[in-house]
């Protein structure tokens, strides 16, 4: 129990999230109107996604270097849960573009083919097919020394490749998504949120991050416990 | 491999009576996609276990997949001037500005086998051939494919001019795929 003030955080900050998200005041800009208040919950899901892909590579790297099967477990767990955030990453975002972008007449499905097309969505939709493709290529080999083996390769070799190319080409096409010729490709963080609400979004973000963290430490728990009951 | 251009070359000329510039452009870029895994996932499916028992017994892991790498690139630059030339005697040539097009080409060519080698040699690994290698390499080669096609359209018109700065991107990214390659290619070599 000693070692669960990071939990409590994580609900702390999460139900500061949705009472200060929901309910503050929000600058009122012309298309985006209320709206704005999904920065709360749509960028935290990809941030929280970003950084539980970047532990997944870390815990592939550790595998490799120690050849100690619980990294290898930790790797697949990350990533299954980056996936779920990236998931509600997309749909958060679906639902926002169909207020902001699309024509108020039709729903997303009538746009969706020419929304799908701007690149930052191309990024993400990349970022999650390349992790169904490691979790893949894990189930198609056998050998469990030999799949922790050749999905580590795997996994360090698409996050090098992506995560270059998903930071660096939404700079240089053209896209509808807000952070277009500033430095970061998805938001301003300086200029598009006020400050008051960036005394929600650092917390949301770290709040959304721990929480995603949570859920993966109590999948590895039990994979780990299954492993065990498997091979005594 | 020759007889599998010619004939989906053909099969597209049957297909298609005139081609735009911009789907010429996609057209001939998936062609090359589907060339270069056909070419490359060869080169380590095929390889039987014998064999790379004496390669593994003569040669270390790094200079191994170097060697791969140089012979799969040299393939796919041959194989992608063939492509190239066939469709402009089939589908025309919608091309102003050819030099700067085969130029792309070749550095297209290059980025494409030097990603499905290392891509083939893990899904020598898996034991599931040419699919796995699709879910696999499609994902990942799409951002180089974009950047791709988005600088070859400069060379069909005679205005735009191709920023330098986007090349030394996928040269930069080449770069990055060969030390990846000498990185972690010896975790995969053993058996």
């Amino acid at each position: 129990m000693h070692k669960s003030w990071w939990k409590i955080l994580s609900v702390l900050l999460l139900v500061y999230t949705f009472t200060a998200g929901l309910l503050m005041n929000v600058p009122r800009l012309p298309p985006l109107q209320e709206t704005i208040r999904n920065l709360y919950f749509h960028v935290c899901m990809w941030f929280a996604m970003m950084i539980l892909f970047t532990v997944s590579v870390v815990n592939s790297v550790r595998y490799l270097r120690s050849f100690k099967l619980k990294y290898d477990i930790y790797a697949r767990q990350f990533a299954v849960v980056g996936i779920l955030f990236g998931l509600l990453g997309y749909s958060t975002g679906a639902i926002w573009a169909s207020f902001t972008w699309a024509d108020p007449n039709n729903s997303i499905f009538d746009n969706f083919k020419t929304i799908a097309r701007d690149p930052k969505l191309i990024g993400a939709a990349i970022a999650l097919l390349v992790y169904a493709a490691y979790l893949i290529l894990r189930d198609s080999v056998q050998d469990a020394d030999k799949k922790a083996r050749v999905s580590a390769v795997y996994n360090i070799f698409a996050y090098a490749l992506l995560f270059p190319s998903i930071w660096i080409l939404p700079r240089i096409l053209p896209s509808l998504h807000p952070g277009n010729n500033g430095d970061n490709p998805a938001l301003d963080v300086k200029n598009d949120i006020s400050g008051s609400m960036r005394m929600v979004f650092y917390p949301a973000v770290i709040g959304w991050t721990l929480l995603g963290v949570w859920i993966t430490t109590i999948k590895i728990r039990l994979n780990l416990l299954k492993e065990k009951t498997m091979l005594s | 491999m020759l007889l599998y251009i010619g004939s989906t070359i053909f099969v597209l000329f049957n297909a298609m009576d005139e081609t735009e510039s911009r789907v010429w452009n996609g057209l001939f870029w998936v062609i090359q996609l589907f060339i270069c895994i056909n070419a490359v996932a060869k080169s380590f499916l095929q390889e039987s276990r014998g064999r790379m028992l004496y390669f593994y017994s003569i040669a270390s892991p790094g200079s191994f997949v170097l060697a791969k790498l140089l012979f799969n690139s040299l393939l796919m630059l041959l194989m992608s001037l063939l492509s190239l030339l066939l469709f402009v005697l089939f589908l025309g040539n919608p091309m102003q500005n050819a030099g700067q097009f085969i130029g792309l080409v070749l550095l297209g060519g290059w980025s494409l086998s030097l990603v499905f080698t290392f891509l083939a040699a893990i899904a020598a690994k898996a034991q599931q051939n040419a699919a796995i290698m699709a879910v696999l390499g499609f994902p990942i080669i799409i951002p180089q494919l974009l950047l791709l096609m988005r600088l070859s359209s400069a060379a069909f018109s005679p205005l735009l001019t191709i920023p330098l700065s986007t090349i030394l991107l996928l040269m930069a990214l080449d770069i990055l795929v060969v030390v990846l390659a000498v990185i972690l290619f010896p975790f995969l070599w053993k058996d």
